[in-house]
């Protein structure tokens, strides 16, 4: 028998890693240091050149964090030192309105007061998560962090996956994840096919310095031609997440700032004062692509590799954390009991796992968008109606909370502040 | 690095035994590791099984499941291994196995499996009582769904008692006799769900946790523990419960030192 000559390949790999992660992104950081404390070795892959710059300039792009979302940060050492960056969401008002108008006397009002765990959520500017991330990585000697070059082909090997990175030697590993977003190469090279649907509408996103404080009040207005989202950042600040149909999009995006805050206007109303623009604008198409499988051979997809929803409820990055949250406890689990760990049963107990609040969540935002995106006189009637019956039952109101907060299912262990 | 082929990596047994049964003994390899194939109800049992396993194994020696190979040093014997579903966990934990199975064809099968994971396992046809008469000891005996099976259930226990080291482990599972195991393990199990074959068990054969208590301490060995594995239709896995032994359920007991 030869069985040690075969254990000496395997143990002597260069570049053999428990799991590499190709996407360097939010979701693809937060997993390798989620799998890092649990004790696997990781290759996180990333095809830009990552800003490793401490003093980053703000580029007006943040993220609206679930209360769950910051517990998992908690675990893995990130929360601390964001925290003071961090504006909390008190209070949530939904409205329907059109512009010019005013709100409609039907809105809801979400109010943390309610809910014992504290506020429902937090902001956190781009630059303050991606600058504790990357810290936290290159003082983990668990994680290889490599930056700068695509992976440009991946292939199973028995017991192993082998990615090729591109210039570089390849790396190794039991699992490989994909982490890498909407068109994810990863999910396209093992042959996953995905469910696309385009919403016929873009997002404007943009933070908006104003005259007046928040008080720590989110905004919904649901506009006929499609949402806008007012977050409040820290200071007199708030976060815009505007959609209008693709044309008017256009439109306005090429817009000089004061043009940009003269068409806002009318939408956002004159309650926090004058507004101006305090920092880059963004534009992204919206719609839903929905990997039509969420693991294959040593494969495992989470966040928008898996699942790219209308960002209408802010759960985008939420949801990656979740997948995250609930891969690496699988992942732990399994190491524990010595199961190989990236086998289809050790896998499907991720998908299974994940397929019922993904399936839930796509309906949910779509079905939200399209119920208020138009101006049709009955669906206007029925959604006061509904936002009217949500606002008077306190136990209704309490239910979406704690739903927006990321508290209710089968919550994963870090989600609920606990370590691996 | 070392670039290898999977071809290159197949079992050195190639040197005697054909392709052609390397590729049979493969393909059959797959259908034990399928979890949605012919051994999904053993796949579904799998995790509580080793949870119950590496939990008993760490606690009585004092070993920390999250640190590396935490299994080291332990000699390990898999009784009825099967395609290997519980060998080789124990060896990717770090101990050294040895999987014994007295279906000769098992053998390649769980040793071809095994080498494709890049581990390194012990499969040999053989029975409790041979290893026993050839004065094999170990650290641990994993006994799991074989007692139901065999004509003389003290006679092979006191076989696998005597292959415990002094202060050694064995975890014990079998299927208790009452009428609720009779409609879930044979009725339910063989003739609803087609998980298992009709015949593979007999219901005279089961063995209620007391007469299996009894045995162990007539075979010599200190009875520690028993746990129900509880099946959730509506979860659909299963799970660990102190107070529901009444289908299947798990034993740990211990070799006086």
């Amino acid at each position: 028998m030869d069985n040690v000559g075969i254990m000496r390949i395997f143990s002597c790999m260069k570049n053999r890693y428990d799991i590499a992660i190709v996407g360097g992104g939010l979701n693809g950081c937060a997993l390798a240091l989620a799998l890092a404390s649990g004790g696997f070795t990781v290759a996180l892959i990333e095809a830009h050149k990552t800003q490793g710059s401490a003093k980053t300039q703000f580029d007006g792009r943040s993220y609206a964090l679930a209360l769950a979302s910051t517990r998992l940060l908690s675990v893995i050492g990130i929360w601390d030192q964001i925290a003071e960056h961090a504006q909390p969401m008190l209070e949530i008002k939904v409205t329907d309105g059109r512009p010019g108008e005013g709100p409609s006397p039907f809105w809801m009002h979400f109010d943390h007061a309610e809910l014992e765990e504290g506020p429902m959520g937090y902001m956190i500017e781009d630059r303050h998560l991606r600058d504790a991330f990357l810290a936290a990585i290159s003082n983990q000697p668990n994680i290889t962090h490599f930056t700068g070059a695509p992976v440009i082909g991946q292939k199973g090997l028995g017991g192993a996956v082998e990615v090729e990175i591109e210039g570089e030697e390849t790396v190794n590993a039991s699992l490989l994840v994909g982490c890498d977003g909407r068109k994810s190469g990863t999910a396209q090279r093992a042959g996953i096919t995905r469910s696309f649907k385009d919403y016929g509408q873009t997002a404007l996103v943009a933070a908006i310095g104003h005259e007046k404080p928040h008080g720590g009040i989110a905004h919904q207005f649901f506009l006929p031609a499609g949402p806008l989202a007012i977050l409040p950042l820290t200071g007199n600040r708030s976060s815009i997440v505007w959609a209008e149909s693709h044309d008017r999009a256009a439109e306005i995006s090429a817009l000089p700032d004061e043009g940009f805050i003269e068409a806002l206007q009318p939408a956002f109303g004159d309650f926090l004062g004058a507004l101006s623009v305090a920092g880059a604008r963004f534009s992204y198409p919206l719609n839903q692509t929905l990997a039509d499988q969420l693991t294959a051979d040593r494969l495992a997809l989470i966040g928008d590799a898996a699942h790219g929803i209308h960002p209408i409820a802010g759960q985008g990055l939420n949801q990656g954390l979740r997948d995250g949250a609930a891969l690496s406890e699988v992942l732990v689990d399994a190491k524990r009991r010595g199961e190989d760990i990236g086998a289809a049963p050790v896998l499907d107990r991720y998908a299974d796992w994940r397929s019922f609040d993904r399936t839930t969540l796509a309906l949910a935002t779509d079905t939200f968008n399209s119920m208020f995106s138009n101006d049709n006189p009955l669906m206007r009637l029925g959604r006061d109606i509904g936002m009217g019956l949500v606002n008077a039952v306190p136990g209704l109101r309490r239910g979406f909370m704690r739903e927006a907060a990321g508290l209710t299912g089968d919550v994963p262990r870090l989600l609920r502040g606990q370590p691996l | 690095m070392p670039k290898t082929k999977s071809t290159e990596r197949l079992s050195p047994m190639t040197t005697t035994v054909d392709t052609a049964e390397i590729a049979k003994f493969e393909a059959m390899a797959a259908e034990w590791w399928d979890p949605n194939g012919k051994f999904k109800p053993l796949h579904m049992l799998n995790p509580c099984r080793l949870d119950y396993i590496t939990r008993q194994i760490a606690a009585e020696f004092d070993r920390d499941l999250d640190a590396p190979k935490p299994f080291d040093g332990l000699r390990i014997l898999d009784i009825g291994c099967g395609g290997g579903l519980l060998s080789e966990p124990m060896a990717r934990l770090g101990a050294d196995v040895v999987g014994a199975d007295a279906a000769e064809r098992n053998i390649p099968v769980a040793q071809v499996h095994a080498d494709q994971s890049g581990l390194q396992i012990d499969y040999r046809h053989t029975t409790a009582e041979a290893l026993a008469a050839a004065g094999e000891q170990f650290d641990a005996v994993l006994n799991m769904e074989v007692v139901e099976h065999v004509a003389d259930p003290l006679a092979y226990l006191t076989a696998c008692a005597d292959l415990l080291k002094p202060g050694g482990l064995m975890t014990c599972s079998t299927i208790n006799r009452n009428p609720k195991s009779f409609v879930v393990a044979i009725l339910g199990a063989e003739y609803v769900m087609r998980w298992l074959p009709k015949g593979t068990h007999e219901w005279s054969k089961f063995i209620t946790p007391d007469e299996l208590f009894d045995l162990l301490s007539k075979a010599g060995l200190e009875p520690v523990d028993r746990k129900g594995f509880v099946f959730n239709p509506v979860a659909w896995s299963w799970s660990l419960s102190d107070r529901d032994l009444t289908v299947n359920y798990v034993t740990t007991s211990l070799k006086p030192a």
